[in-house]
């Protein structure tokens, strides 16, 4: 055991960072059920609790970019990370890296690799793996949007969410120790190319065939591997698990029944690939100096990753992990809404529904730091920020010309100069509410605002800048993203420094 | 600086169509509608048209691109023809060209003639269309009630009124303009309209309600230029009508990218009108000015231009607009006709009916709305959004 964990303890490589996100919009559980009971009766305790669901313009790319931006929020400016890897089963692009997209959402250099794993629930841990035994500082970010079937179990189970990790060698929160993986081709569930929904078998076989024998078996193997006694987890993080069978798994690996994290698929749902993830910000955020950390992926074999703490793990508590993204949310009751936002009902949105949102692509590639960096100028001649970046610049008084360097706003914040509720505009989320806003340090522009309720928005509110889905182009199944101004959170993220101001550039 | 185009040019003849909800006309016949009327009332051959400039905004649904529609539909003698779009200034645009056409000498006799058929469009309100290539990637999808609201909340800011006062005097807007459309056979909408019903009308933007938006309509609206010592000639009884400035200013993009504006007014209809005024000679608009049109696609755009025109001073034109001081009867009687609200907006045709309505007051053929003696009206257009648009005035006046 000493030999194994001082050999890791030589690589010095693990957690350094992580952010969370889960969508304001919380559902009860209770909403869903009396709205389909006439249909199939629920099980009694199933419809406690709330499931986390996705705006009208959210999906595991906005949620995961925003999980990133918390990551490195916490990295406080330092550490460039060279990768990010993007671990969904409900990627938006089949052919189209989503990783890429979230890279350059979440502001990282062109330079950094990127690369989209999914085909497993336990992708988010595999990711997260992967970023471990490799080298540099990396980003690995789960989401999951899983749409549900009305009436299904599922519906009433899953939820949205994404969490990011930043894995590097130094400033470490928590120690990688090892690692154990296994494959193991055991279809309780799936979800074929094209598919809208899973396809799930029954409930008692998938435990007792799949969990109970695949778990056992792979946490035996790490615990071998790492040469410790299942005693000696101070944490076990198990993947999407509901209690009772995190408690069976947890009794059956020997593990104390303490060990089991705080539970929080009742508040936001079985996330998917990002549960594990996001219930193991929850546990840094919980844990003490020098703790075995278990974290446990599964879907088709596990994927279990150990973990150390180390003495700054009290670094974790301010960061924006599970704890303060399920203490912020809004109750959304409307199941119709839901339904709506998924898909699954065919709402009458007019004609205005109909416009044609082709992108011209080579016009999208020319302005990409603009649309998806949000990236706009600072004239060099007279210091005035500005959105988007022009060729001359906007300030009356000076014109200049080409003098403008890049400016980020993704983490200004800003407040509102004018807005209105549009009833008028289409909108999948009626009213469209959008106005002219005014950012701390200079810059105004006009932005679309999204998760404000209507009449919360007043002359002077405060904003935050998120990236969401702009529209979505039904004829080519492209979607387009920008960022629109969102109400800030009820807790305080830490800010990233100022960030880099580059070359003079106009896109 | 230049001297301008003051007394240069004269109306000769004016024709406009009803505005309304025209389900058994095409563009074609609303042109040719509006160019019978004009030619008549000019009392000219249509040979002796020698240019034409034709407004049109929007060809998702209508007569297409170019003046192609306009040359064919009126048989024009194979002359330039010219299509210009700005958005809600498209009909002064046009008379723009025929008006610098004939000052500049190149032509003795010019037509300007605005065209809109967007009850063809199938869309209540104006269509969802394309902002730019652009533009398409981030801005939000806004729509013209939904822009133009903005200038509520702000001003509501900028002068620490109540929006309920603010809401007061929008709806005032409103009901004067339905008092003004009831008398005008030609308006699209012509019931009178009370207070509470304004005040209580369902939410198309906040703040403004169903009431606090203009229609959309079909319509056509086209005037005959020429010459003043040609004109002399041509106009029998009745004062000759010359155009005393056109003045257009577009944003430069500083109100939607540089925090020198606060949202509560149009920094061009501002601009404009100086140099309008300038144009014209007038020195005081509020004691000169006999009436005006103004762009009053929704009741906040028809307030806060009362202010932009020099009117009202700033921060006091929702108080005057209390005060009764645009009504029929008021001191600066403002969109007699019923307005965009009332007359119908159908934009390429819009700035040409307003300068219709001047016409027809300067020549004393306003039927039950004339005013006494007007000698002097302006004409005001607000394309685009607040933060970046189009604007258009026009000073039109007897000789």
């Amino acid at each position: 055991m000493a030999d194994f964990r001082q050999e890791q303890e030589l690589k010095q490589r693990g957690i350094t960072s992580f952010g969370a996100y889960v969508p304001r919009r919380r559902l009860p559980r209770e909403a869903i059920a009396s709205a389909v009971r006439w249909a199939t009766p629920s099980k009694p305790g199933a419809a406690k609790g709330h499931r986390a669901i996705c705006s009208h313009d959210e999906d595991s790319i906005t949620m995961a970019v925003a999980a990133t931006r918390h990551a490195l929020d916490g990295l406080g400016g330092s550490g460039d990370p060279g990768s990010l890897f993007f671990a969904s089963t409900t990627m938006p692009f089949a052919d189209r890296q989503n990783a890429g997209l979230i890279a350059a959402a979440a502001g990282l250099d062109d330079a950094a690799a990127s690369a989209d794993i999914g085909g497993s629930l336990k992708a988010g841990v595999t990711a997260l793996r992967l970023a471990l035994e490799g080298a540099g500082d990396s980003l690995v970010v789960a989401a999951d949007k899983r749409r549900t079937k009305p009436g299904s179990p599922q519906e009433l189970k899953y939820g949205d969410a994404a969490a990011a990790f930043s894995v590097g060698e130094t400033g470490l929160l928590a120690e990688f120790v090892c690692a154990h993986a296994t494959s193991v081709d055991f279809t309780d569930h799936y979800r074929s190319s094209g598919a809208s929904f899973d396809y799930v078998l029954e409930e008692r076989w998938a435990r007792d065939e799949g969990l109970s024998r695949i778990i056992p078996q792979a946490v035996t193997g790490l615990l071998e591997k790492a040469g410790i006694e299942a005693t000696d987890i101070a944490h076990f993080v198990p993947a999407g698990l509901n209690p009772r069978d995190a408690s069976s798994m947890a009794a059956a690996c020997g593990i104390a029944a303490q060990a089991i994290p705080e539970e929080i698929i009742s508040k936001a749902g079985d996330t998917g690939c990002a549960q594990p993830l996001l219930s193991l910000t929850l546990t840094l955020q919980n844990a003490g100096p020098g703790e075995l950390v278990l974290l446990l992926g599964y879907g088709q074999g596990a994927e279990l990753i150990l973990f150390r703490t180390t003495d700054r793990i009290g670094n974790a508590a301010p960061l924006v992990g599970a704890r303060a993204m399920l203490a912020d949310f809004v109750e959304d009751d409307n199941y119709l809404r839901f339904l709506s936002f998924n898909g699954l009902v065919e709402m009458d949105w007019g004609m205005r529904a109909e416009r044609d949102n082709r992108t011209a692509q080579s016009a999208f590639f020319r302005h990409r730091d603009t649309v998806t960096g949000f990236v706009g100028g600072r004239c060099t001649e007279c210091d005035t920020p500005q959105f988007p970046r022009t060729r001359v610049c906007v300030n009356p008084s000076c014109r200049s010309t080409g003098t403008q360097v890049k400016e980020p706003f993704a983490d200004k914040r800003a407040s509102v100069k004018s807005f209105t509720e549009d009833w008028l505009a289409l909108s999948f989320n009626p009213p469209l509410i959008y106005g002219n806003i005014r950012f701390d340090g200079g810059g105004v522009t006009m932005l679309e605002f999204s998760d404000f309720a209507p009449g919360e928005v007043a002359v002077g509110s405060p904003l935050a800048m998120q990236f969401r889905i702009k529209d979505i182009d039904p004829q080519r199944g492209f979607r387009r993203y920008c960022w629109k101004a969102v109400p800030p959170a009820t807790w305080t993220a830490p800010h990233r420094s100022p960030a880099k101001q580059g070359t003079t550039h106009h896109g | 600086m230049a001297e301008g185009i003051r007394d240069k040019v004269a109306i000769v003849g004016m024709g406009c169509t009803r505005f309304g909800e025209r389900w058994n006309c095409s563009a074609e016949d609303l042109m040719v509608e509006a160019f019978e009327e004009a030619l008549a009332d000019a009392n000219i051959e249509r040979d002796r048209i020698e240019a034409a400039w034709f407004g049109l905004s929007s060809d998702d649904q209508g007569p297409g691109k170019s003046a192609l529609s306009l040359s064919t539909a009126l048989r024009l003698p194979n002359i330039a023809a010219t299509r210009v779009e700005n958005m809600c200034a498209t009909g002064t645009e046009a008379l723009r060209g025929a008006v610098y056409g004939v000052a500049s000498g190149a032509y003795d006799v010019a037509l300007a003639l605005g065209v809109e058929k967007l009850k063809d469009t199938g869309y209540g309100g104006l269509p969802e269309r394309t902002k730019g290539t652009f533009e398409d990637l981030w801005f939000p999808s806004v729509t013209a009630p939904g822009s133009f609201a903005q200038f509520a909340s702000s001003y509501v800011e900028a002068h620490g009124i109540d929006m309920e006062q603010l809401k007061e005097a929008m709806a005032h807007v409103s009901w004067k303009s339905h008092e003004n459309g009831a008398k005008n056979p030609k308006a699209h909408l012509r019931k009178r309209v009370d207070k509470d019903k304004i005040l209580n009308a369902p939410m198309i933007a906040y703040p403004l309600g169903l009431f606090d938006c203009c229609g959309v309509s079909d319509g056509s609206a086209c005037a005959i230029v020429t010459t003043p010592a040609i004109a002399e000639k041509l106009v029998g009884e009745g004062p000759m009508v010359t155009v005393k400035s056109m003045q257009l200013a577009l944003s430069n993009g500083s109100e939607i990218g540089f925090d020198g504006w606060d949202g509560s007014y149009a920094l061009t209809t501002r601009l404009a009108s100086q140099r309008a005024y300038r144009e014209a000679g007038i020195e005081n608009p509020r004691e000169e000015l006999d009436l005006i049109e103004v762009h009053d696609c929704f009741s906040v755009t028809e307030l806060v231009t009362m202010e932009d025109l020099g009117l009202s001073k700033p921060g006091e034109g929702w108080r005057d607009v209390l005060a009764g001081t645009y009504d029929a009867d008021g001191k600066v009687p403002c969109n007699l006709d019923g307005g965009l609200k009332c007359f119908g907006h159908p934009i390429g045709a819009t700035g040409l009916r307003m300068v219709y309505e001047i016409y027809l007051q300067l020549r004393g053929q306003a039927g039950d709305r004339q005013l006494d003696t007007p000698k002097l009206g302006l004409t005001h257009n607000l394309g685009g959004f607040p933060n970046k648009n189009v604007c258009s005035i026009s000073v039109i006046g007897t000789c």
